[in-house]
């Protein structure tokens, strides 16, 4: 855990240097941010990373490639269901381990954007717990393609290797092209990270940034309750 | 004996990559996309400002380049020794040791990664780009330094490799550890050295010599003052860092290879 504490903080270094150096060529601001704000964005972001496990471990496509599914199938619960209270219960472990050291480490050692309303604190926590749903969601799907795929590495990999930046990891949204920033506003993917930063930065309306949330969330599950009703049609037991 | 082995064993791992086609072109893909990730935030960045660090957009391309080719050319090889905790933990490692050839080489052609030849030729197409738009009075010395710095460049980065999957040999779970080292100086590199803080300047450029990988080789190619006041010749001296780096490596990894015990079973 130690390990993994120390490459998430200095990946969170190295980001925020590269960002602070264009705000101080900027003249100290770009967008919404200051430098307070950017070092909240990025301790909160390094801190998300792990909460909402934006890369997860593929174990259940591995299990669909193995055959092991078909026991995790006959079980009496619904598996998207049951995956998702697992990954709620990661999350509440995260939340400890994951989400809280980067950002204390940050509010410590940095200057930190307080919110002016302490009613944010709770809002950012519900919109971090629906960041995790979504996050679930996206996971689920990638992992469900393998029932179509069998070996749905590729797509895995491009997950891993995009979510960063549509997310909102890498650099702010907003300091996108205007284009590009609708686009990707209109995608999920701001979701998972973006917006609850922003909630708790007060950037732009958290009644909306929630409601888009809870949208996607919906949306999301739904395709992966659909998906995996068709998935299951598809699995073919053999022997006992 | 050995120098027939070697090209046999990677001749056949490279024909088990190109067995799955379709596997190995998504695989591909996903490589070029990371590499152009990379290089859409320095384009968001310079969409808001002019410099970084008081170098333009294609001077810090030129430095992402070098960075980018130098980490996919030692990835191909060295990427493999993410994988010396589960040679460890599991006692195959044993294997290794009983083999009449060294460890090291054994590892480092066990799994040749292909597929990082993505990121290698978008890599390399930033640097035709950008060593086409940045101001460089060309001599033959500096069409050599061209050259020689992304070799230089993945050499160290190799060294840094194994120094820090080394650690594994004590602390079996020491990847992430390793990755913060050998991850994150690609990231470092990629960026003018200049915009770091002192201790972590300290600690990613000079003590892990990634400032040699792209920062001074392009600021001796720009002709360019050092701003934190080094001299000019040091952009030359990347080769030696890359020997050096190879040597310090050579003897970590004999170092730490006594310190290995088998699993016992």
């Amino acid at each position: 855990m130690l390990a993994g504490m120390t490459t998430n903080v200095v990946f969170g270094l190295l980001r925020l240097a590269i960002i602070a150096a264009a705000l101080k060529a900027a003249g100290g601001a770009i967008a919404d941010y200051d430098i307070a704000a950017i070092n909240t964005y990025v301790w909160i972001g390094q801190g998300l990373l792990g909460f909402v496990l934006l890369w997860g471990n593929n174990e259940l496509a591995e299990r669909v490639r193995s055959g092991d599914v078909v026991v995790d199938l006959y079980r009496p619960w619904h598996l998207q269901g049951a995956l998702l209270a697992q990954d709620v219960g990661r999350g509440g472990f995260a939340f400890l381990t994951r989400l809280a050291p980067p950002m204390a480490f940050g509010m410590l050692l940095f200057p930190f954007q307080f919110p002016e309303n302490p009613a944010r604190w709770p809002l950012f926590l519900l919109s971090a717990t629906i960041a995790l749903v979504i996050s679930f969601g996206v996971r689920f799907l990638v992992e469900l393609s393998a029932f179509w795929l069998l070996d749905n590495r590729g797509l895995y990999g491009f997950w891993n290797v995009s979510s960063g930046l549509l997310c909102g990891l890498t650099v702010p949204i907003a300091f996108f092209p205007e284009w590009a920033r609708d686009a990707l506003w209109a995608s999920p993917f701001p979701a998972l990270l973006q917006a609850p930063i922003d909630v708790f930065l007060g950037h732009g309306s958290v009644a909306k940034l929630l409601l888009y949330q809870v949208f996607w969330a919906a949306v999301i599950l739904g395709i992966g309750h659909v998906a995996l009703q068709r998935a299951v049609r598809k699995v073919v037991v053999q022997g006992g | 004996m050995a120098e027939f082995i070697y090209p046999k064993l990677i001749g056949a791992k490279l024909r088990s990559q190109l067995a799955y086609r379709a596997s190995f072109a998504v695989d591909f893909v996903s490589q070029v996309l990371a590499q152009c990730y990379e290089l859409i935030v320095i384009l968001v960045l310079f969409s808001q400002v002019n410099a970084l660090g008081g170098f333009t957009r294609d001077e810090v391309l030129l430095m992402y380049a070098f960075a980018g080719a130098a980490f996919g050319v030692a990835d191909l090889f060295a990427g493999q020794l993410d994988n010396l905790p589960t040679y460890i933990r599991t006692g195959s490692f044993d294997v290794l040791l009983m083999r009449p050839l060294g460890t090291l080489p054994q590892i480092m052609c066990s799994d040749i990664r292909l597929r990082r030849i993505g990121r290698i030729t978008s890599a390399l197409g930033v640097m035709i780009y950008a060593l086409t738009h940045v101001p460089i009075d060309w001599t033959p010395a500096k069409v050599l330094l061209t050259i020689a710095t992304p070799l230089a460049g993945t050499v160290i980065y190799s060294s840094v490799w194994v120094v820090a999957c080394s650690i594994c040999f004590w602390i079996v779970e020491g990847r992430e550890f390793a990755n913060a080292v050998t991850y994150g100086s690609n990231s470092f590199t990629s960026y003018p050295i200049n915009v770091y803080s002192r201790p972590l300047r300290w600690v990613m450029a000079f003590v892990v010599p990634g400032a040699f990988v792209a920062y001074y080789p392009s600021l001796a190619l720009l002709g360019k003052q050092d701003p934190l006041g080094l001299p000019g010749w040091v952009g030359w001296t990347s080769p030696l860092v890359a020997a050096l780096a190879a040597v310090v490596a050579g003897l970590v990894w004999r170092f730490a290879v006594r310190h290995y015990r088998g699993t016992g079973s």
